[in-house]
């Protein structure tokens, strides 16, 4: 059992031993009621900012003071049209017609399939100490690579797609293992050298689209369509395009709960997160540790990747990893760090990417909303205490006197 | 990290045997090996023209030529001198003096665009190099600045970058609206010293991992600029996203000198506020009794609280002032009358760390580096507007790849506050 | 001014760390605060000087109640306080670290006078003969010059009440018998000082008046003349056995080896100068010296934390410089880390998966790479049951042991297995008495089984009472090493760096008020505190404490007087 590796570690108070929490106590505080009330405050504050951009919104507030009906009416107008549309793009279309009305769903699943392996991948790093916020450009590297192989090779099908995989890995762990090697011979600051480069990593794919390596012919800097032998297979039919990247994601997932549960080296890597000095003590060599915990996030991050590229995309520009990147930031910080809830917060996190067209094209909200609906469900999770003081049903079991906000110990 | 401070103990005999760290050393031979490589390979006819004036300038001097290949062979010889003479020292174990690096970098650098623009008929116009390089290393100045007033006393702030964006964002609305630069300016440190404030409480009060919290906070920025852009910005652009430019103001008599004076005198007030930022900093931060206490702050929390300084109402003051430092290089940003676009601060906030780091969180040294950022970014856009060999790819790269070579310790190892990141629990 | 501490209570969660206590402090006085780790002496004095509320009680100051919201309330109240780690910022200057907190300033800006601020410094160096630097940096300088800044500071707010917080943990013997005579110049300029202490020796040798705490609570007022074995008992609950029980030592061949081992820091000092010994099986050679003298990393440098310039470490003639800690612990070293919390033990991790922390990839607890939980928890148990480590599961976080528990996981987990050398440095640091007495018990156990036992202590008491023999380390170097039963004095003496045989002669010639106090401990007579003789080099010191006659148990090297 470790600890939130949310928290930053404190200097020591004096040990106090816990008391047992009171039932009440102990149901308000359960993480699970804590995430459903921040994503309710993120909705709630997300809306309030829908209804402020809404252009009805904006002219009937001019009067509101005389007709309130009709302020109150536009704004629930533009929220629920937002959120309705969300939920159609997303999960269910009650207005498609047949089998179309699921495929909201497959499309949440498969935008989540690259978020899960890059939020793998980031969770492995925060759970050894380190802040990798370079997925970015690991995810970007194993796209190219994964494209080079598919457009280079011509193999039959199962190898093609094995072998573009295993590119894509590789390619991401060298380009996370950059700033790992940096960090353990020279002290750099992970967090400044994975974020340049990021950047780095789009100007080269950017320049490698120009050149013959990745171009397609013409002045367009995309790559010329993967070959069929190297993309993922489509688990429903033609008609979804959820893929197989979902399933390898899944067991990707498992392999990381193996690995640092139930592994020596990820034992070691959890030493290294929690107590850098006890682990070069207990003999583990914590410079290589921070070399392979990087190598680890970046081969997962590539094979995100190619999960996009393989998957989804089927070509290559230099935009291809998107804002995968913060994403999975997001998503590896919401999940806790663990492999379940990375998975979990991907599903949640690809519902908003895949519903959020829609709310674009039919209640006119921005794609952007999901970004501030992301950032604020995070900040919201890492201080449980402040979801609490927000909910109202908290305040008043507080009053009461026998629930406690800020928890069972004083 | 044992709290109990134990005594060195006395140098006996001392300097005979410590390790000799030849990394430096060894880099900058590499460095100043390449650049020569580099000079011979240049064809010998070829000629790289400078020109030094403007065309607003009193005293005119004529753009000169020099002979390309010469000129970079000579600079990287004088280079290798540099490695040479600080080999020696090293041998001896004694440290280079400080200007030695810098030298070394503006050697390099000119072979650089001896390099570059060997050749080409267009003249490299220095001032605009230069200048460009002040210009666009103002909004790095302040957000470096802010990062060392928020990490001296104990918060790591990675939400400049929010800062500056927040700030520029309502630098032009504000400016727009009103009509007035000088108003969107005033209010742009408002956005800056929010986000600050939210960085810090959750810091402080809920003891969130502050690297984590800046990065959030990032993307809640982002967020909400990118959201409000595309809603109400584009709806109404005249109104909201036309600011006026901020007026350059010529300092009389000092903007006259020629070549350096239109470089740092002939700017807006942002920029002669940076001036006087830093000078201020550097002296309060070092020699005050606030920038005394700010530092025990952050350096030993405990023994700050033990003398009755209030460490947390600290952080929170030097922080939220932070903020607004960074707001206001925010509106450094769009200082030109720029309209606002997406994400249009584009990593600076994270250079700005990174030249804090390199500066040793010292406001000069934070200003040394910002300046050397600067200066690759400007570079980029010369080089851009005027074509060189080198694809505008590569020349994109150049500020991020500097950052990560600064980074990874040319510089050596540097040392942080000490208690920077760890919140204060009595 | 008349300080009184009226039913002070101070809770932490459920632990209730001050538990209404009543203390009365006479003016112009040495009290001592006398109790085991752990008690609450800290925490009450962290109530005294504001940095901690109290939940019950008061604090009453010149027949007024007073409250201090903050240390600064205290200050200008008049109490001072020495801490017992120093409230020092390592990276400031003497003088910076002084006025910090009410710096002279001059002009509207605040900049501050550091004229002004170095002056105050000298003064109060001067009046006490310190010879401090004020603009020396404070990582630079010594710990006993560190301590006199602490004390500087705490009197250049003119502190009426100087609390020292356990102050001689860093001191020579001599440097202590300068501080004592520091307390007692203070004491006849009026000040009231609280002495904070869990030695038996230093408080029947220095203090006026004594008040015992134990488990919060004020369980006794001894007068300085009991005897120390009835101190013991009040201050831990029952009768204690001071010293160790232990057999002689039957030392067989000397399996571990030290040669001419040199370690040169970055900044080019010898920390560690030419270090040769030998440790035998069945015995246990500690290192004795004042924390900063090279001990530290002499010990990091057997485990292969710090590498080495020049020299040569043995194991059964097996080489163990230039290997990694690992290969260390592989060849059959067991090593106690001094810093436990953070060197020793990961506090997040379970108490199961600390007790593998540097085992973990042996079987039977892993195979390929693979963790076998259910061996770990087994594991767990089964040591837990062995070293008496009170817990309720072993799968709890390791922040829920108490301090004395924590370190017997860290004693389990390095004994459990066949060892070729047992390391320990500082094995009782901030223990209770009883967990004293358990590692004390099977470090002796495990020499008895026939290791090697090298500890590192700068606990003179802990090294007198477990070594066979001892090796003085100063400034990285071994002054000498000398069989168990040698005079502390002498010790104390070779600690300073003078050597074995000049020690001899001075110690004879000028006891410290510790060393009388050792002497006549045994017998259970009164050491006459003020009678006792203060160092000063070359005079003639008249000895008027009355001497044991050949029937102490220090060494035969005394002369008879």
């Amino acid at each position: 059992m470790t600890a939130d590796p949310l928290v930053a570690p404190t200097t020591n108070p004096p040990a106090a031993e816990a008391e047992r929490p009171s039932m009440l106590q102990r149901i308000l505080d359960a993480s699970w009621l804590t995430i459903i009330l921040a994503i309710a405050i993120a909705l709630i504050v997300s809306s309030v900012l829908i209804a402020a951009a809404d252009t009805d919104v904006q002219s009937a507030a001019g009067y509101v003071f005389t007709r309130p009906p009709d302020f109150f009416s536009a704004a629930w107008d533009a929220i629920y049209g937002a959120y309705s549309a969300l939920f159609r793009g997303a999960i269910y279309d009650y207005q498609a017609s047949g089998v179309r009305q699921i495929r909201p769903i497959t499309e949440t699943l498969t935008s989540s399939v690259p978020l899960i392996f890059a939020g793998l991948g980031l969770a492995v790093g925060f759970r050894a100490g380190l802040f990798n916020i370079g997925a970015q450009g690991q995810v970007l590297m194993g796209a190219a690579a994964g494209t080079y192989v598919g457009i280079t090779f011509d193999l039959p099908v199962g190898v093609n797609l094995a072998l573009a995989c295993i590119a894509a890995l590789i390619a991401g762990a060298f380009w996370a293992g950059i700033a790992g090697f940096l960090k353990a011979r020279t002290g750099a600051n992970e967090v400044i050298v994975t974020i340049m480069l990021n950047s780095i990593s789009f100007y080269l794919v950017a320049y490698l689209l120009t050149t013959s390596l990745l171009r397609q012919g013409g002045s367009r800097p995309i790559s010329p369509k993967v070959a069929d032998s190297a993309t993922f297979p489509l688990l429903l039919g033609t008609q979804f395009r959820l893929h197989l990247g979902f399933i390898v994601a899944l067991l990707a997932a498992v392999f990381v709960w193996w690995l640092m549960e139930r592994s020596t080296l990820g034992f070691q890597f959890r030493a290294v997160g929690a107590n850098q000095s006890a682990a070069r003590t207990a003999g583990m060599n914590v410079n290589l540790m921070f070399v392979l915990v990087m190598v680890t996030a970046g081969a997962l991050a590539g094979l995100g990747g190619a999960a996009q590229v393989l998957g989804t995309d089927k070509t290559l520009q230099a935009t291809t990893a998107g804002s995968i990147g913060f994403d999975a930031i997001t998503v590896a910080l919401l999940g806790r760090s663990r492999p379940l809830g990375t998975v979990l917060a991907a599903i949640l996190f690809g519902a908003l990417r895949a519903g959020s067209p829609l709310m674009q094209t039919s209640a006119n909200t921005p794609i952007d909303i999901v970004l501030v609906i992301q950032a604020t469900i995070v900040l919201l999770i890492a201080a449980p205490v402040l979801v609490r003081e927000l909910s109202v049903p908290h305040r008043i079991a507080a009053m009461t006197g026998r629930y406690s906000i800020k928890g069972a110990r004083a | 990290m044992s709290a109990i401070l134990t005594a060195p103990a006395e140098p006996v005999g001392t300097l005979v045997e410590a390790r000799i760290h030849w990394r430096a050393t060894v880099v900058y031979g590499i460095v100043g090996l390449l650049a020569l490589l580099v000079s011979l390979l240049t064809s010998s006819g070829h000629e790289t023209t400078f020109m030094v004036a403007s065309r607003s300038d009193v005293a005119q001097i004529a753009p000169f030529a020099l002979p390309s290949r010469v000129t970079g062979v000579i600079l990287s010889l004088a280079a290798l001198g540099l490695v040479g003479w600080v080999a020696w020292l090293t041998a001896r174990r004694r440290k280079a003096p400080v200007w030695v690096p810098i030298a070394f970098g503006v050697l390099v650098l000119c072979v650089l665009l001896v390099w570059v623009m060997a050749g080409n008929r267009n003249a490299l116009p220095l001032t605009v190099l230069l200048t460009g390089a002040l210009t666009m290393s103002v909004p790095l100045v302040f957000g470096s600045l802010s990062g060392l007033l928020c990490e001296r006393s104990g918060i790591i702030n990675i939400a400049i970058e929010g800062q500056l964006l927040g700030g520029a964002f309502l630098a032009v609305v504000v400016a727009s609206a009103t009509g007035n630069p000088y108003v969107g300016m005033i209010m742009a440190p408002l956005a800056g010293a929010l986000v600050g404030l939210v960085l810090v409480m959750f810091a402080v009060r809920y003891r969130i991992d502050q690297i984590i919290v800046g990065v959030v906070l990032n993307v809640l920025v982002i967020g909400v600029t990118n959201y409000l852009f595309s809603t109400v910005l584009t709806a109404n652009p005249q109104n909201l996203n036309s600011p006026p430019r901020l007026p350059t103001l010529p300092i009389p008599v000092l903007s006259e000198i020629p070549v350096i004076g239109p470089v740092l005198f002939r700017h807006t007030i942002i920029v002669y506020l940076m001036y006087v930022a830093v000078a201020a900093l550097q002296v309060m931060v070092f020699r005050s009794r606030w920038g005394l206490r700010m530092r025990s702050v952050g350096e030993h929390p405990k023994a700050a609280d033990t003398v009755g300084i209030k460490v947390n109402r600290t952080r929170v003051r030097n922080t939220v002032f932070g903020g607004a430092v960074a707001g206001f290089g925010g509106a450094a940003l769009v200082a030109a009358g720029l309209a606002f676009t997406k994400e249009m601060s584009s990593g600076k906030g994270y250079i700005a760390l990174a030249a804090m780091i390199l500066g040793r969180w010292h406001p000069k040294g934070a200003l040394a580096a910002a300046l050397l950022f600067g200066f690759a970014d400007s570079l980029r856009s010369v080089l851009g507007n005027l074509g060189s060999p080198v694809p505008s790819e590569f020349l994109a790269m150049l500020p991020y790849l500097v950052t990560i070579f600064a980074v990874a310790g040319l510089v050596g190892r540097v040392r942080a506050p000490a208690a920077e990141g760890i919140p204060y629990v009595k | 001014m008349k300080l009184e501490l009226r039913g002070v209570t101070k809770r932490f969660g459920s632990l209730v760390a001050n538990d209404r206590i009543d203390l009365d402090f006479a003016e112009g006085e040495i009290h001592a605060l006398l109790g085991e780790n752990g008690a609450g002496k800290s925490t009450l004095m962290n109530v005294l000087y504001g940095l901690y509320q109290p939940d019950e009680g008061h604090i009453v100051l010149d027949g007024q109640v007073v409250r201090f919201a903050g240390p600064g309330d205290a200050m200008a109240a008049g109490i001072g306080m020495v801490h017992q780690h120093f409230m020092l910022v390592p990276v400031f200057t003497v003088a910076e670290n002084v006025v910090l907190g009410h710096e002279p300033t001059r002009g509207k800006v605040g900049l501050i006078d550091l004229a002004a601020a170095r002056r105050m410094v000298r003064e109060i160096s001067n009046r006490f003969g310190f010879d401090v630097d004020p603009d020396a940096l404070i990582e630079d300088v010594p710990v006993g010059v560190q301590q006199r800044v602490e004390i500087i500071k705490a009197l250049s707010r003119d502190a009426k009440v100087l609390i020292l917080d356990e102050p001689t943990a860093v001191l020579t013997p001599r440097e202590t018998d300068e501080l004592i005579s520091i307390m007692r110049q203070l004491k006849e300029a009026g000040t009231t000082i609280v002495f904070i202490t869990h030695k038996l020796r230093e408080v029947r040798a220095v203090a006026d008046s004594i008040t015992v705490i134990r488990r919060g609570k004020v369980v006794g007022t001894p007068s300085p003349h009991d005897s120390e074995a009835s101190l013991a008992s009040l201050m831990v609950g029952r009768s204690v056995s001071l010293g160790v029980d232990k057999t002689p030592a039957e030392p067989g061949d000397a399996t571990f080896v030290v040669r001419d081992l040199t370690v040169i820091a970055p900044s080019g000092a010898r920390v560690v100068d030419g270090i040769s010994l030998e440790v035998h099986t069945g015995e246990i050679l500690a290192v004795a010296g004042v924390q900063g003298n090279g001990q530290s990393e002499f010990a990091q440098t057997i485990l292969g934390l710090i590498s080495a310039t020049r020299g040569s470490v043995t194991l059964d003639g097996t080489e163990l410089l230039g290997r990694s800690v690992d290969e260390v612990l592989e060849a059959g070293v067991a090593f106690v880390p001094e810093d436990r919390s953070s060197d020793g033990l990961i506090s997040s991790f379970s108490v199961a998966e600390n007790l593998i922390l540097d085992i973990y990839d042996r079987p039977p607890f892993s195979r390929a790479g693979a963790l076998s939980p259910a061996r770990v928890a087994e594991n767990a148990r089964k040591r837990s049951e062995e070293f008496d480590i009170r817990l309720t599961s072993v799968q709890d976080p390791l922040s829920t042991l108490s301090g004395g528990n924590q370190q017997k996981v860290v004693l389990a987990r390095e004994m459990s297995r066949p060892l070729r050398l047992l390391l320990a440095s500082q094995p009782t640091r901030g223990l209770d008495v009883g967990s004293i007495e358990f590692v004390h018990q099977r470090i002796v156990a495990e020499r008895d089984h026939g290791t090697p036992v090298l500890i590192v202590s700068t606990e003179l008491d802990e090294v007198l009472d477990l070594a066979d023999r001892i090796a003085v380390m100063y400034r990285g170097r071994i002054v000498g090493v000398v069989p168990a039963g040698t005079n502390r004095d002498v010790l104390g003496l070779m600690m300073a760096g003078v050597p074995l045989a000049e020690a001899e002669r001075a110690a004879a010639a000028h006891r410290t008020a510790l060393g009388t106090a050792d002497v006549l401990a045994t017998e259970g007579e009164a050491p006459v505190a003020d009678a006792a003789p203060t160092v000063e080099s070359g005079a003639e010191v008249a000895d008027a404490a009355p001497t044991a006659d050949g029937s102490s148990a220090t060494s035969d090297l005394e002369e008879d007087r």
